[in-house]
């Protein structure tokens, strides 16, 4: 066995039992990164890495090992990581350095995981396909002519191609689950509140959440122990215990109550795909689980209320990217004026500076209660629906992603992408916890299964999605030539 | 509600972003598809329903009022794109 094919469970175990040291497994990874012609990252950290992999066999060598002592990740390069370049996927923070680190990058640190490098994502976490990056579009590692998902689409691609044991992604409308059910791979939205948001470049601020993305739920569970847990840094961090994720991956799933949203199949959603996903719930009735119908009246408009909360929430915070304390300022200004509107100008992409004016028009005087308003009294209707049908059910299971993992350049209108959201955004609306896990092949590419959960149940749907990967092997499926 | 050019130009202005004459007119198109997406809201009854601005319900943590933070002007100026004298350096405002 090669190291990239074992889990990031083996690999602790292996570590612990010192059958291999971190320098070892970080060399190998290293070298599969930089063989890579899927553009999963933005910078590759070698040297550093190789620094953070001695200093971790110390720690081993002295028996102080924590749960990811050793094991290399991908860190989506939307966390801040102290004197390493942070850019967001973004020209207008190409140039910056961060001075600080993220919570999420420091409890890494904390337990001396290796960094590989920053993965490569859509601008600012905008995007479905991780086609707007400034850095260019990552391949799908299933087929290179597809995209991969986004926006945290090199974290995906990159897990999905074994290139890292695991990555760090977030998600605001779906850019965690989607790329994993794109790419294959596991991937979790926790709570809102549940992992510190300090030190991650703030897309919309009452929908970010960052997570992990792994290649079993398990894995998931380590990760999301170490970077879970309250910040007093960030006034939205929820000041609860972190459970140990792992404790409860063997549970019994009898009696679990598992709800199917109609809406959720109805006319958008590939054949295919359909198939896959009903196979898989059924897959559940035989782990003793119940399935019952449910209904989401809203589900159609939380595509409409986001495309306004979204873009109003970041043409807010992406005032403070102008030129002038840090990251792009354009050459030669003539006057404040003209430093602003250009270093803005040439330093965002077109999909961030449609979403900017979006929000500026729906925020401006006259038109905020017809949209903004109006945006966040239909949240309210959405989240109330998921209320209403945890009353009768514990979980919620779907599709993550009406097709499979489209082709690079296909989707040219703005509208046409936003649609492909249709099943993930209303989880952030309402800041619910969801996973997404391999679950079926349609026309060789990979489909996720979304199992969505109520506020703070992460631990139940690792418990669920464990119990699926004992009894099933998508997990364990790779694209060709990736053994 | 359809934008023109003209104010499609103006909304540039206030998000402080540039539109070149030539994309004046694809931009402007795809702001009023975006907006024809969002007028689907106008189908919800939403007269007696509260404002949802943040998920979770919390209310806002109050620190004592210590010091917390230590002088990193230093650190945070050396990324800047231009200081002098400690400060952040912008063309001329006034003359």
């Amino acid at each position: 066995m090669e190291f990239h094919q074992l889990t990031l469970k083996e690999l602790q175990k292996g570590l612990s039992n010192k059958d291999f040291s971190s320098v070892e497994l970080t060399s190998h990874f290293i070298k599969r990164v930089q063989n890579s012609e899927l553009n999963a990252f933005i910078t590759v950290t070698d040297e550093l890495a190789l620094v953070q992999a001695k200093k971790a066999d110390s720690i081993i060598a002295s028996g102080k090992m924590n749960d990811l002592t050793g094991i290399p990740y991908a860190h989506k390069d939307i966390f801040c990581t102290e004197g390493v370049k942070t850019s967001a996927g973004s020209k207008i923070l190409d140039p910056f350095i961060s001075p600080y680190d993220a919570t999420v990058s420091e409890k890494l640190n904390d337990s001396h995981a290796v960094m590989l490098g920053k993965a490569n994502m859509d601008e600012l976490a905008m995007g479905s396909g991780n086609e707007n990056s400034f850095y260019g579009p990552v391949k799908n590692p299933w087929d290179l002519s597809k995209v991969p998902g986004g926006s945290s689409g090199g974290s995906a691609a990159a897990v999905a191609a074994k290139l890292t044991p695991f990555s760090t992604g977030t998600d605001t409308g779906g850019s965690i689950r989607q790329p994993a059910s794109l790419c294959g791979i596991t991937g979790l939205k926790p709570t809102y509140g549940r992992v510190s948001r300090y030190g991650m470049i703030a897309y919309a601020s009452s929908l970010d959440q960052a997570g992990p993305m792994t290649q079993t739920a398990e894995d998931a569970a380590i990760v999301l122990k170490t970077i879970a847990g309250f910040d007093k840094r960030d006034s939205t961090s929820a000041d609860k215990t972190v459970p140990d994720y792992e404790k409860s991956l063997n549970n019994s799933l009898e009696g679990l109550k598992i709800g199917i949203p109609k809406e959720y199949f109805s006319e958008g959603l590939d054949d295919g795909v359909k198939q896959n996903i009903l196979d898989a719930i059924k897959e559940f009735e035989s782990l003793g689980a119940t399935l019952k119908e449910v209904s989401l009246p809203h589900a159609k408009f939380a595509i409409p209320a986001y495309y306004i909360i979204a873009p109003c929430e970041c043409s807010s915070n992406l005032s403070r990217l102008d030129g002038v304390r840090y990251g792009y300022r354009c050459e030669s200004p003539k006057d404040l004026s003209d430093l602003y509107i250009r270093s803005r100008s040439e330093g965002f992409g077109d999909e961030v500076k449609r979403r900017i004016m979006i929000g500026s028009f729906a925020l401006s005087a006259g038109y905020y209660d017809a949209y903004y308003l109006k945006a966040l009294k239909s949240r309210r209707l959405i989240s109330n629906d998921f209320q209403e049908v945890f009353k009768e059910v514990d979980v919620i299971m779907g599709p993550v992603s009406p097709t499979t993992a489209w082709d690079i350049g296909s989707k040219k209108d703005p509208v046409s992408n936003y649609l492909s959201d249709i099943y993930t955004l209303s989880v952030n609306l309402a800041g619910l916890p969801a996973m997404s896990i391999p679950a079926g092949i349609s026309d060789n590419m990979p489909v996720g299964l979304h199992i969505i959960g109520n506020y703070w149940t992460e631990e139940r749907l690792l418990n669920i999605a464990h119990q699926f990967q004992n009894q099933t092997d998508w997990h364990k499926k790779s694209p060709k030539g990736i053994d | 509600m359809s934008l023109d050019n003209k104010e499609v130009s103006q909304i540039a202005y206030l998000s402080r972003l540039q539109v070149e004459e030539s994309s004046l007119e694809s931009i402007t198109a795809d702001l009023n598809n975006i907006l024809n997406l969002v007028e689907q809201l106008s189908e919800l009854d939403t007269d007696s329903v509260e404002p949802m601005a943040h998920p979770i319900k919390m209310t806002q943590r109050l620190r004592e009022d210590v010091v917390t933070e230590t002088d990193q002007s230093e650190s945070f100026q050396s990324i800047a794109p231009k200081t002098g004298k400690s400060h952040y350096l912008v063309p001329t405002v006034i003359e």
